[in-house]
Order: structure tokens, then sequence, then C-alpha cells
């Protein structure tokens, strides 16, 4: 339990960033955090105590075995969330160009 | 197995890929090459639609059959409510894409837009194709990523400073969906919709899935842009391009938002009343707050965003009475009533707001302002744009004989007929705040005295632009036709069904 708890604390450690935080790299890696939390939490619920890595052996019927789906989606998630980051990163290195800073408080051209 | 449906999405796809390797060797192939693509995908859209008969057909990717009857590859699912969605996204990005052949082509690098569009295409299809949770995150993050480009499209401030802002809540919308997706897996064991429905009909974790079912609705709740989630949605939508706009407003909030919320409330999630009040409260509240920010802007295209709010209020609010009844267990025949028209309401939306935003990007096109004070008198030069926006206007406000007018009635005969006077009165208020919201838009755009900087010789669009406009009104009228028996039973119906009966969906999937 203790896991799923520091796993739920790396998700909020992200979200403060994401709110607190003025520079956009800084928001850019607080949404990294999130995302890898929830990672975490998907390869967590796949895992089983004292399971093996799940190749079917014929000898031994009763042999526990970790749950693969969870890794796959992780992977398939990581994928996604690389994706994501790179845009966001480029976004911010246009946004830079453009307003010469990092700071959101002077990136406000949008009201109302 | 039916093999029609990976060509929704494996057509686009490859579109996406064909034009970034040839769109180098062959001049303006691009332009006329997507065009090509999507009124392919609208007649296959089409073609499935008047021949499903309401029907539900599967396609098992990979060929994996379910073993021990519980299902093990990904499914993708054409039912009744897909396939009206199919039909608006395609006939939608069809049009948007004629259109763009012009307004685009004042950009750059050309090819990335029309690439990007297939992909944004790629993704919505899939969302709503899927049967599967995890397969409706991976085609969400495809459509998401491709229209975070597309909205950053002009790369200046404005452009820019939206698209973060898009971004960072996109991104916190997609990990509240992938935590609610580890959740229900982790008590189910299963990612396949239909199968999740019979495995939560067994269990009784009532606050399990009350958290999980928040999680989810707050995740695309901010992909819908429901009203406490809708900070992004204005500034995105009134700086991306306008055909990327007709698109986000037309049919991405649905594909990806409204869409996703109804089909696994309905038909995964066992319904409380508890959350569909919860529902009910969140679009009555978008319906209400959307239309009162919408009446103080002067920049078209944030006033047309703001209405997309108020009017997907409409189409929550709604069909949240159809919950509110069905998970009472009474009036079934109300409930359907209301579904229906949530429905219809969401199909005429994509109509007459893709027209908007196309007249919008029109007038930008001409004049170059988006402020409504700086033009005036444009119905004398450009009869086409003023012709189509009136109707849109008329449409959106609910004036007969356009769409807007039946499925709003419908709409607010439901709420009476449900006992929820207050917001049937709520609706109508509503219908005339945006009347009046758009009789100022009209004046001021288009009857007015010419302000200075529209006194120079204004044309009327080329024609792409004006062919696409005009379609879409016509589609604002025809669509009225929905409402009346006959055409009803052959698109709304089937729809309606598989939603509002709760094991039908399961039942036709996986066939217990």
């Amino acid at each position: 339990m203790t896991v799923y708890l520091l796993c739920f604390i790396l998700f909020l450690v992200g979200l403060y960033g994401v709110i607190t935080r003025r520079n956009l790299i800084k928001i850019a890696i607080s949404l990294s955090i999130m995302e890898f939390s929830s990672f975490l939490f998907f390869a967590l619920i796949g895992f089983v105590d004292g399971g093996v890595a799940p190749i079917v052996d014929p000898a031994d019927p009763l042999k526990t075995y970790v749950d693969p789906l969870p890794q796959a989606l992780v992977l398939t998630a990581i994928v996604i969330g690389l994706a994501t980051t790179a845009m966001l990163m480029a976004v911010i290195i246009r946004i830079y160009r453009k307003y010469k800073t990092f700071d959101i408080r002077e990136i406000s051209n949008l009201r109302g | 197995m039916n093999p029609l449906i990976p060509l929704f999405v494996v057509v686009p796809l490859a579109g996406a890929f064909l034009i970034m390797i040839l769109g180098r060797f062959i001049r303006d192939f691009h332009k006329y090459f997507t065009s090509l693509v999507l009124l392919f995908l609208v007649i296959l859209s089409f073609y499935s639609l008047f021949n499903s008969d309401g029907n539900v057909s599967v396609y098992k990717v990979g060929g994996w059959e379910p073993v021990n009857r519980i299902p093990i590859g990904i499914y993708m699912v054409m039912d009744g409510f897909t396939l009206i969605l199919l039909c608006i996204v395609n006939l939608i990005g069809f049009l948007s894409v004629f259109y763009s052949i012009s307004y685009i082509s004042r950009y750059t690098s050309e090819n990335f837009f029309y690439a990007l569009f297939c992909l944004m295409i790629a993704g919505m299809n899939g969302v709503v194709l899927s049967g599967d949770i995890f397969n409706i995150f991976v085609f969400l993050e495809i459509s998401a990523i491709s229209s975070y480009a597309l909205v950053a499209f002009g790369v200046e401030k404005n452009e820019l400073e939206a698209t973060f802002k898009y971004q960072v809540l996109g991104g916190l919308a997609s990990f509240m969906i992938l935590f609610g997706i580890g959740f229900i897996y982790w008590k189910t064991k299963t990612l396949n919709i239909a199968d999740i429905k019979t495995a939560l009909g067994t269990g009784n974790d009532k606050y399990y899935y009350l958290f999980v079912q928040i999680l989810i609705l707050s995740g695309f709740g901010l992909k819908a842009a429901i009203i406490p989630f809708h900070a992004w949605l204005p500034d995105a939508h009134s700086s991306a391009p306008s055909p990327i706009s007709a698109m986000l407003s037309g049919v991405l909030i649905k594909a990806v938002g409204i869409y996703v919320i109804f089909r696994l409330f309905f038909n995964m999630f066992i319904l409380t009343e508890a959350m569909a009040v919860l529902i009910t409260t969140l679009g009555t509240l978008s319906m209400v707050v959307g239309v009162f920010l919408a009446i103080g802007q002067w920049d078209i295209k944030r006033l047309l965003a703001y209405h997309s709010i108020s009017q997907m209020g409409y189409v929550v609010m709604s069909v949240g009475i159809g919950m509110i009844l069905i998970s009472r267990g009474v009036n079934d025949k109300i409930a359907t009533l209301a579904v229906a028209g949530g429905l219809f309401h969401l199909i005429n939306h994509a109509a007459f707001k893709g027209l908007l935003f196309l007249n919008a990007g029109a007038i930008e096109y001409s004049t170059g302002t988006r402020d409504l004070k700086e033009m005036g008198g444009l119905s004398r030069s450009m009869p086409f744009t003023s012709a189509t926006s009136f109707i849109a206007s008329l449409s959106i406000s609910g004036v007969p004989p356009f769409n807007g007018f039946f499925s709003k009635l419908i709409i607010i005969i439901a709420a009476i007929m449900a006992k929820f006077y207050l917001l049937a009165a709520l609706a109508v208020i509503v219908s005339i705040i945006t009347l009046a919201s758009f009789l100022k838009f009209q004046r001021y755009a288009f009857y007015n005295k010419p302000q200075e900087k529209v006194k120079g010789d204004i044309k009327e669009v080329p024609f792409p632009m004006v062919f696409s406009m005009v379609i879409l009104s016509v589609m604002c009228l025809l669509l009225s036709l929905l409402a009346f028996p006959g055409i009803r039973e052959a698109v709304l119906s089937p729809a309606i069904e598989i939603l509002t009966d709760p094991g039908r969906y399961s039942f036709q999937i996986i066939g217990f």
C-alpha cells in the first residue's frame, strides 16, 4: 500500500509544480513527473508478489506470473508521452523566440 | 467481422504518410489528395450508415477470437452512435479541407497542415470506433497532439500562447484518463468496454467506482470543455486557422469529449443517479455561463467559441436528463426523447458551428480583421458569406424552420415532460440570449455602416470557400428533416437504442 501512496504523492508533486511554477520549462518538467507517476501506477497494478516473467512453463503449471498487459500499456503510453513532451518543448522554444522570456506572467496576450 | 471498419483509420493515416513523401515531388499534390481522401471517407461513412440497418458490427484487430468467451484482442465497434459521429467527422472534415485549399495558401509549409489534418481525422475516427478503453486513449492522443500542432500553425504570439495552455490542460486531462483506465483495469482485469460492463455488474465497490467515474468525467470533461474545465477552449479556438477552428469546435470536442462521456457512462459504467445529476448540473452550468461569457465578446471567433461551450451544454444537459430518468428506472419514453434531443442537437451543432467558423474565416480572409467594431456593411460586398452566416445564426438561435429549432424544441419538451421545469426555462432563456448575441454579430458585421478599415474594395472569397459554406448552409436546412419520422428511425433510433438499453451494447459485442 505504501508504494501506491508514494506513487500518488509523486502525482501530487507534479500537480503542485504545474499550478505554482512560473517558468515554462518547469511546468513541462512537472507535467512529465505527473506522467511518470501514472506510468509507475500502471507498472504497480501488473505486479504480483512472488510472480515471475510470464513465459509459460509446462513443467510447473502452478507458477505465479506477473500481469504482462500493463507493461505493454506503459510502453505505449511512454511513446505517447515522448511525443507530447517533444511537442510541448518545441512550442516553448518558439515562445521563447517570440517573447524573449520563459516567465508565464509576461505571456498573457489572450484574456477575457 | 466488417472489413470496412479499419479503413476509417488506415486511409487517413496512409494519406498523411503519402502527403509527406509525395508532396515533396508533386506540386499541389497535398491539396487535392487530402480532399480526395476525405471525400472517400465521407462516401464510406454514409455507405455504412445506410447499410447498417441498425446492426452492430465488430472488427477484431489481428483476428484474435475470444478465449473462454473473454475477449482478448482489440475490438473496433461500429454501432448507430458511432456511425453518426463518423458521418459528422468526415463530412465536416471534407468541407474544411476543401475550404482550406484557398484559405491555407497564405501560410507557408502547407503540406504539414494537410498531413496533420489527416492525422487528426484518423485519431477522431479511431476514438469513435474503438471498443477498448486504452485504444480510446491512444487515438485520443493522436488527435490531441495533431490538434496542438494545428492550433499553433500560425506560430505568432497568440497562437503559441493558446497552444501552450491547450497542451498543459490537455496533458492534465490525459493523465486523469490514464489513471482512470488504470483503476478500471485494476479491479476488472479487462479493457474491453463490453467486458468491463459485465465485470462491473458483479462487483459492488460503490465508492471505488464513484471515484473512477469522477476521474474519467473530469478527464473527458476537460477535452469536451464543459464549464469548470473550459479555460483552454476560447483561446485555442480563436487562435487556430479558421478551418481548424471549425474542426475543433464542430467535431473534435464532440468526438473525443462528449462521445466518450456518453459511451462510457451509458455502456460501461452502471448509471447511478448521483453521477447523472452531476452530469446534468455541469451541462446546465455550461449552457448558462457559456452564453453570458459570449455576449460581451467583440472578437468574432471568441464569441463563437463561447457559444460552443453553451451549445454543448444543451447536449450534455439533455442527455443528462435521460441518464437521470434511466437511473431511476422510470419513464423510458421520456428518457429516449431526452437522449434523442441531445444527439440531434449534437449533429446540428456540428453543421451550424462549423459553418459559423468558416464564415468568420471568410470575413478574416477578406477584411483582415476579427474585431466586430472594425467591420460593417459586408452584406453588399460578400453576399454568399452574409447569406450563409445569416442562416447559421438563425439556426444556432433556434428559429424555425432551421435545424436548431427542432433540436432545441425536443430538448425543451423532454425537460418539461420529465418535470425539470427550471431546466426547460433556462434552455428557453439561453436560446433568447443566443439570438440577441447573434443579432449583434449580424448587425455589426454585415449591416452596419462600413468602418474606416473595411472601406476599400472588399471581395467575395474564392470558390472553394463559398462551396463549403453553401453546402453547410444547405445542411442546416436539410438536417431539420431528422426530426420527422421515417428518416429519424434510420439515423437517430439505432444510436438511441444502443445508449438507452443497458444490456444491449455488451450483448451485441460479446454475446451474453
